[in-house]
C-alpha cells in the first residue's frame, strides 16, 4: 500500500506526460487540468494508505 | 501618486484591528503557563489537534507572499511559475511518511526543534550547530519577505511610506511576545477562512466578467506569443527539468524550515499530522487557483511595472473598493501568520541550539522561554531592518539561497528517523559540501537557482538545490565510510532516543 505514495511523484515529476495544450477541459489546457487533477488524487492516495495501516498506540 | 482608498483602508484596518485584538487575547487561549516553559511559549502546549493544525500550517506554508509572487511568476514567465503546483502536491506523500515519525521522536524526548532531534540521534553538537544556524539564516530572508508582500498590498491603497509597515510589525511583534505560537494559531483561522472567500470569489467572478476561462487561457497565449522568450502556456522542453527538479527539491525543503516544523512540533499527535497530509492538499487547489491569477491579469488587460503589482491590480480593476479592502487585509494578515511562526521558530532554535548549548547550559524552562521572547523580538527587528536599509532585491535573493540552504539540512534530519547508518562527520562534511558548492554556483550564475550539466554534447539545466542534495548525500556517505574505516562505531552508541 505504501507505493501508492509513490504514485503523484511518478505523475508530476514525469513532464513530457503532460506538457501539452490539448485536450482541453473547461477551458483550462491540459497541462493545468491535469496537475489540478493530482491534488483530490493524492489526497485520496494517502487516505487509502491511511486506512490500510494498523493504527499506533499513541493518541 | 496614488490617492488614498478611503473604503478599502477602513475595511483594512478593521481587520488589522480585529486580529491584534485576537493576538493579544491568544495568551489565554486553551490556557497554560505561556512564560514559564518553551513547549508553551514556542509550541503552544504541544496540544494543536487536526483542525488548528491544519489552520496553523496552511497559514505559515502558504504565505502572503506566495499569493504576491506565484501570480507574478505565472504572469511574468507561464508555465514555468506552476511548478509551486507540484511542488505542493508532492510534498504531502512526503509529509504523511516522515512527519509522523519525526513527531514522535521529538515528542518522547521533549525536543522543541529540529536541531534538537539532530543532537538527540547523533549527540554532535558541531552538527546540531549546524543545523540551527542553516535554520535561523533561512528564516530571516523570508520574513523579510512577508513584510515585502504586506508592503505591496499597502502601496496598493494609496499609503506612502514606511511607517504603515514598521507599525503594523511592532504590533506583530509585541503579541507574539506576549502569546507566542498561540497568537498566530488563533489568527491564522481568520486569515485562512478570508484568503478562502477572497480567491473563491476571484476564480468565480473574474473569469464570468473576462468571458470565461478559455478567454482568459487564450488572452495569456497571446500575450505570451507577443512577447516570446522562454514563456508560453506549456514548458519548452529546455524547462522541463528544471520544472520538476524545482518541484521536487523544494518539496523536500519545505518542511525542513523551522515554521513548518513548529507546525508539526505543536501537534497533539502523530496521528494528527497523518490527517493533516490528506487535507492540507485543499490549500493547494488554493494555491493552483491562486496563479492563475496572473493569467487573468492578461485578460482584463492589467498592465503593472513589476510584476508583485499584478494580484492587487487586478483586484483594484474587478471588485468594488470593499472587496478589494477586504482582499488586501486578508494578504497582510496572510503576511502576519507565518512572519510570526518563522519568528517563534528561529527564536526556539536559538534558545535551545545555541543559548542552552553554548550559553547557559543549566537555563530554567522558565529561563527558555524568556530568551526565546527577547530573540523573537530581535529576529523580526532584524528581518524589517533588512527591508528599510537593504535593496529589496537582496531579500529575494537571500530567500533563494535559503531555500537552497535549508534543503541541506534534509539528510542530518531525516536519514536519523530510519537508520543510525550514517555519521555525524559525513553528514557535516555532506552539509557543508552541498551548502557551498549550491552557493557558488548559484552566485556564479547570477542568483538563478538552476544548475546547468553538460553531458554528451547535451545540456541539462536543474535546480541547483537538488543537485546540492545529491553532493551532499554522496559527500555524507563517502566520510561515513571513511570514518568507519578509522574508527568503528563504537558498540553501545545510544540508541535513538
Amino acid at each position: 500500500m505504501w507505493m501508492l505514495l509513490l504514485l503523484p511523484f511518478v505523475g508530476l515529476l514525469w513532464v513530457p506526460f503532460y506538457n501539452f495544450q490539448e485536450p482541453a477541459l473547461l477551458g483550462f489546457p491540459f497541462f493545468y487540468w491535469y496537475q489540478l487533477a493530482w491534488v483530490p488524487i493524492s489526497s485520496l492516495l494517502i487516505w487509502l494508505v491511511y486506512r490500510s495501516r494498523t493504527p499506533d498506540e499513541t493518541p | 501618486m496614488v490617492e488614498i482608498d478611503w473604503v478599502a483602508l477602513s475595511i483594512f484596518l478593521f481587520f488589522f484591528v480585529l486580529v491584534t485584538v485576537m493576538g493579544f487575547f491568544a495568551a489565554r487561549w486553551k490556557a497554560g503557563p505561556v512564560s514559564e516553559h518553551l513547549d508553551e511559549w514556542g509550541l503552544g502546549g504541544r496540544q494543536f489537534g487536526t483542525w488548528i493544525t491544519w489552520f496553523l500550517v496552511g497559514g505559515d506554508f502558504y504565505t502572503a507572499y506566495t499569493v504576491i509572487a506565484v501570480p507574478a511568476l505565472v504572469y511574468a514567465v507561464g508555465a514555468y511559475g506552476f511548478f509551486a503546483l507540484p511542488y505542493t502536491i508532492i510534498v504531502y506523500p512526503f509529509v504523511f511518511a516522515v512527519m509522523p515519525i519525526l513527531w514522535k521522536v521529538a515528542h518522547a524526548n521533549g525536543h522543541v526543534t529540529a536541531a534538537d532531534v539532530v543532537h538527540g540521534v547523533y549527540r554532535s553538537r558541531g552538527l546540531e550547530l549546524a543545523v540551527a544556524i542553516t535554520g535561523i539564516v533561512a528564516t530571516m530572508p523570508y520574513i523579510a519577505l512577508q513584510l515585502i508582500g504586506m508592503g505591496v498590498v499597502i502601496k496598493a491603497m494609496g499609503l506612502t511610506g514606511e511607517l504603515p509597515i514598521v507599525a503594523a510589525f511592532i504590533i506583530l511583534a509585541l503579541y507574539t511576545y506576549s502569546s507566542g505560537l498561540r497568537a498566530p494559531a488563533l489568527i491564522a483561522f481568520v486569515k485562512d477562512i478570508m484568503i478562502y472567500i477572497v480567491v473563491l470569489v476571484a476564480v468565480v467572478v473574474v473569469p464570468a466578467k473576462l468571458g470565461g476561462y478559455g478567454a482568459v487561457f487564450s488572452a495569456a497565449n497571446d500575450a505570451f506569443k507577443a512577447k516570446g522568450g522562454a514563456t508560453g502556456l506549456v514548458l519548452q522542453p529546455s524547462q522541463m527539468l528544471a520544472y520538476a527538479s524545482l518541484a521536487l527539491g523544494s518539496a523536500l525543503a519545505a518542511f525542513m524550515y523551522p515554521h513548518t516544523l513548529t507546525g508539526i512540533f505543536a501537534s497533539k499527535s502523530a496521528d494528527t499530522i497523518r490527517k493533516n497530509a490528506i487535507l492540507l492538499p485543499a490549500y493547494t487547489l488554493l494555491l493552483g487557483l491562486i496563479a492563475l491569477l496572473g493569467y487573468m491579469a492578461y485578460a482584463a488587460g492589467v498592465k503593472v511595472s513589476t510584476p508583485n503589482d499584478v494580484v492587487p491590480a487586478l483586484f483594484q480593476v474587478l471588485f468594488p473598493s470593499w472587496f478589494a479592502g477586504f482582499a488586501f487585509a486578508a494578504i497582510a494578515i496572510g503576511a502576519l501568520v507565518p512572519a510570526a511562526v518563522m519568528s517563534i521558530g528561529a527564536a526556539n532554535l536559538f534558545t535551545r541550539n545555541v543559548w542552552k548549548s553554548y550559553v547557559d547550559p543549566g537555563i530554567s524552562h522558565a529561563g527558555e522561554a524568556a530568551v526565546a521572547k527577547i530573540a523573537s523580538l530581535v529576529v523580526k527587528v532584524g528581518a524589517l531592518a533588512f527591508i528599510l536599509f537593504l535593496p529589496t532585491q537582496y531579500a529575494l535573493d537571500l530567500q533563494l539561497l535559503g531555500g537552497l540552504w535549508i534543503l541541506q539540512t534534509f539528510p542530518a534530519l531525516v536519514f536519523g528517523l530510519f537508520t543510525r547508518w550514517f555519521r555525524a562527520e559525513g553528514l557535516l562534511l555532506g552539509w557543508a559540501a552541498g551548502i557551498g558548492w549550491g552557493s557558488w554556483t548559484a552566485w556564479s550564475n547570477g542568483l538563478k537557482p538552476l544548475a546547468t550539466l553538460n553531458l554528451g554534447g547535451a545540456s541539462y539545466v536543474f535546480y541547483v538545490g537538488l543537485g546540492a542534495l545529491v553532493l551532499n548525500i554522496v559527500v555524507a556517505a563517502v566520510v561515513t565510510v571513511l570514518v568507519g574505516l578509522v574508527s568503528p562505531k563504537p558498540s553501545g552508541a545510544p540508541a535513538r532516543s
